[in-house]
């Protein structure tokens, strides 16, 4: 209980502080539009020549770009920026200041950093969400939704256990910035069905950098193309993924020996 | 002349010395530019399969030249100046450059120029393994080769002309990120990156062929690809030509109006 409200308290702190630059909520809107915009005529493009992309129908691709954004926009708003901070505090050793705190060290790196303007992504996505769903008709109901509410979460936790296990690299490797870029690369792959791609780039999307439990398996439950097997072992994952994560994190740790000692 | 290449022959040694020092940020500008090309041609691909081959007058086997083609294109063409604009002008960075007796201009053709140079010796490689792998098909001609080659060397110029101007603007505009980001936009519709213009709207097509962008990525593309006839290919010359004297007349005052505002902050 402690932690949660640890947690809430620096998001808190971060949110006051990025609601300063409110001139930034003008550029973050205008990105977050033009970014929707391209992959929904992407998306109007490819279906202006076919009715149908590998089986999916457009309101479903629609309801995809959706959860991108969605999604996108969770990791820019917290997570990423922390592990960024994160890694920075390694190479320059401020990052003793958070261990000397009497509270969970994971947590507090965790939710350092808020960039809170990122919400703009999320709240675009939910709309492009919703529109899609609408147009999907009665074909989805609470349970898929339920379904959805699952793997999603699942998913942004998966991803948030391989962005941890990226940046905990950086106290053996400290000059480590750019691997978030790759994942960047990676992650815009995930505006499309993982299924389209060759049989390797799926292999990468899923295993080796797992974009495709968070974009592609969330709009599949909700447009019920998951068993029931598929969602537990998407939750499974999550909790293998966290606990990893987690060890990971603390086996890190007891290498650290803080640049500015 | 000799003067100038002397300049460019330094530029280039420094330059070659500096990048190879940052082999990881290569590496990693590598994976994004392979990786977009990539995701078009499995898209489109998908599309004309499940078409019964072909859509737009292209085939799995002609998206996958064409997406290849546009990877090569882009990757000579592409220019990141204007990114940086911002910075070095907020910075001061600007100052020792318009200290030097060359135009900044030539600095950055250097660093540009050895870029690729650099990345090109994997870029070449990677487009010849999705050549292979994704099955490409050419029906160019020899002579449209040459057209190619000339489309692509009036094309370079053309888009580092555009983008650099642009880049210009900040020096009346202190955050330029937004009018970046919607220059990309544009850039990505018009010059042929999301899809061939032939499967655009007629309208888009018609915008396309009036503005400069389908003449820096868009147009060599379809020459390397033979789709384009002679008199299509000299009409593309000739709008490339007058978009490149149009440009230099732009950024020369662009250039003298800009730095004459320029107050070197930082100094």
């Amino acid at each position: 209980m402690r932690s949660v409200r640890l947690a809430w308290l620096s998001f808190r702190l971060g949110v006051l502080t990025a609601l300063q630059y409110r001139a930034n909520l003008a550029i973050q809107l205008l990105q977050s539009l033009m970014s929707v915009g391209v992959a929904l005529a992407g998306v109007a493009l490819v279906y202006s020549q076919t009715s149908r992309l590998a089986g999916w129908r457009q309101e479903e691709l629609v309801g995809l770009i959706g959860v991108y954004m969605i999604v996108a926009g969770l990791l820019g708003l917290v997570i990423r920026p922390s592990m960024e901070r994160l890694m920075e505090g390694v190479r320059l050793g401020t990052l003793d200041f958070t261990l000397t705190k009497p509270a969970d060290a994971q947590l507090l790196v965790s939710v350092k950093q808020v960039e809170v303007w990122k919400a703009v992504d999320v709240a675009v996505g939910v709309v492009v969400l919703v529109f899609a769903v609408l147009r999907l008709g009665d074909r989805v109901g609470p349970d898929r939704a339920l379904a959805f509410g699952f793997v999603l979460a699942a998913g942004v936790a998966i991803i948030y256990s391989f962005l941890l296990i990226l940046a905990t690299m950086a106290f053996w490797l400290v000059r480590l910035e750019n691997i978030l870029v790759i994942f960047g690369s990676m992650y815009e792959a995930g505006k499309w069905p993982i299924g389209i791609y060759p049989p390797w780039l799926r292999v990468a999307l899923t295993l080796v950098v797992p974009v495709a439990f968070a974009i592609t398996v969330p709009i599949e439950a909700l447009t019920g193309r998951l068993e029931i097997a598929t969602i537990a072992v998407t939750i499974g994952l999550a909790a293998a993924f966290l606990v990893a994560a987690r060890w990971f994190w603390r086996f890190g740790l007891r290498h650290y020996t803080g640049a500015s000692a | 002349m000799s003067r100038l290449l002397a300049v460019y022959r330094a530029k280039f040694r420094t330059e070659l010395a500096i990048q190879l020092a940052y082999r990881g940020a290569l590496a990693i500008w590598l994976i994004g530019i392979v990786l977009e090309p990539i995701v078009s041609l499995v898209v489109w691909t998908t599309v004309a399969n499940g078409q019964g081959g072909a859509v737009g007058g292209f085939t799995a086997g002609e998206f996958a030249a064409y997406f290849t083609s546009l990877l090569i294109v882009n990757q000579l063409t592409f220019t990141w100046h204007f990114w940086f604009f911002e910075w070095r002008i907020r910075e001061g960075f600007f100052s020792p450059l318009l200290l030097r007796p060359v135009h900044p201009i030539h600095n950055d053709v250097a660093e540009n120029l050895t870029f690729k140079l650099l990345t090109g010796t994997i870029v070449v490689p990677v487009a010849i393994f999705l050549v292979v792998a994704f099955g490409a098909t050419f029906q160019t001609q020899p002579w449209q080769i040459a057209a190619f080659v000339v489309a692509l060397g009036l094309a370079m110029p053309l888009r580092f002309l555009a983008e650099w101007t642009l880049g210009a603007a900040a020096f009346w505009i202190t955050r330029t990120g937004a009018i970046n980001q919607a220059y990309s936009v544009v850039m990505l519709f018009l010059s042929g990156f999301l899809a061939p213009l032939a499967l655009f709207p007629p309208a888009i097509q018609a915008v396309a062929a009036v503005l400069p962008f389908r003449w820096m990525v868009a147009f060599p593309v379809e020459v390397a690809l033979g789709r384009l006839a002679p008199d299509q290919v000299l009409a593309g010359f000739a709008a490339q030509l007058a978009w490149i004297a149009g440009l230099v007349l732009v950024m020369r005052v662009v250039w003298a109006a800009g730095t004459r505002r320029y107050s070197a902050v930082g100094a």
